[in-house]
């Protein structure tokens, strides 16, 4: 156990050392909110430019996983651990942003079943899972 | 994070949808080793359970359902549009960012309101020493138990739609033998 521990040891020196200069004098200590944000335009990117249906959802995924990203961020407190209580440790992080990101993942799964079985009966009715597609087929049915 | 991104670029990029729905896996795997590093471990087990297990088995059973190549499409000056709406609003909300706390802030007015008292009181009132798990199952019962209702709607309308759309292909297979049989008969 302690081996795989260790096995993450420079993984953790390496976030360590990025969370320094984060809060150092060299950044303004936004940086983390700023990479977030470049995570959020990703998703919304592909939300927009593609016309798969599915990509589409994996965009809202990226989007909503660089959302959850945002609030973890702003619960975090420099010095604190984890919030369960323990004998020796007077700061926690803030636990109430973990609370709502708890039941925002699982909505957001809920959310995604949806919009995948929606996806599958598009594909049973027009044969396609291409937005522009249907939509030529939508023009081919008014005609 | 960084490596995040590079995940979020990737699935961008690629076309093949079963790679891409892989790569969303790994993307909120590492959203996952995020989270523990940020200190919120009962949110990346969730994540991890929830958005790398199931999202991606829901993911793989719908491109079992559809199809797996997404195709070529959208001109250049769709892309280019859509990249100038994102580049506009990613700048307008770097800028909202300035009004921010800084990141670990003890200061931040987040971490005044109620939360010094779920933290003192909590392990006296719950007996959990778990704040997470009492807020969410002790002091926003309500809320969680919404979200069990939410979960039940999602299922129902899952059904709903999927149920349907196989009866139907069912109906359809039968009038097709049926109407097989008749011409052999004839």
């Amino acid at each position: 156990m302690q081996g795989i521990v260790d096995a993450f040891q420079p993984l953790y020196d390496l976030w360590l050392s990025f969370e320094a200069f984060m809060v150092g004098p060299a950044s303004p200590g936004l940086l983390g909110y700023w990479i977030v944000i470049g995570l959020m335009m990703t998703g919304f990117y592909i939300v927009i430019a593609h016309d798969n249906l599915v990509k589409k959802i994996v965009g809202l995924n990226v989007f909503q996983v660089s959302v959850f990203l945002f609030y973890i961020l702003m619960a975090k407190v420099s010095g604190g651990t984890a919030p369960i209580l323990a004998e020796g440790i007077s700061v926690y992080s803030n636990p109430l942003p973990h609370v709502l990101i708890l039941t925002a993942i699982v909505v957001g799964v809920a959310t995604t079943a949806l919009g995948l079985a929606l996806v599958v009966r598009i594909r049973n009715a027009y044969n396609t899972i291409e937005d522009d597609e249907i939509l030529a087929v939508e023009e081919e049915e008014d005609r | 994070m960084l490596m995040m991104g590079a995940v979020g670029l990737a699935i961008a990029r690629i076309r093949d949808l079963f790679a891409v729905s892989m790569l969303s896996g790994i993307f909120s795997l590492i959203g996952a080793a995020a989270y523990v590093v940020l200190d919120a471990v009962d949110v990346a087990f969730t994540e991890a359970a929830v958005g790398a297990g199931i999202s991606t088995v829901l993911m793989l059973g719908t491109l079992a359902l559809t199809t797996r190549k997404e195709k070529m499409g959208g001109g250049k000056s769709k892309s280019t549009a859509a990249f100038l709406v994102v580049a506009v609003t990613g700048a307008v909300l770097v800028y909202g960012t300035f009004d921010m706390p800084r990141y670990g802030d003890k200061i931040a007015a987040i971490h005044h309101h109620v939360v010094p008292r779920y933290i003192e009181k909590s392990g006296e009132e719950v007996g959990m020493p778990n704040i997470v798990t009492s807020v969410l199952a002790s002091y926003r019962g309500y809320d969680t138990l919404g979200e069990v209702f939410v979960i039940f709607t999602a299922a129902t309308g899952v059904l709903a739609i999927l149920g349907r759309a196989r009866r139907r292909r069912e109906d359809e297979e039968a009038d097709e033998g049926r109407s097989g049989t008749k011409e052999i008969a004839s």
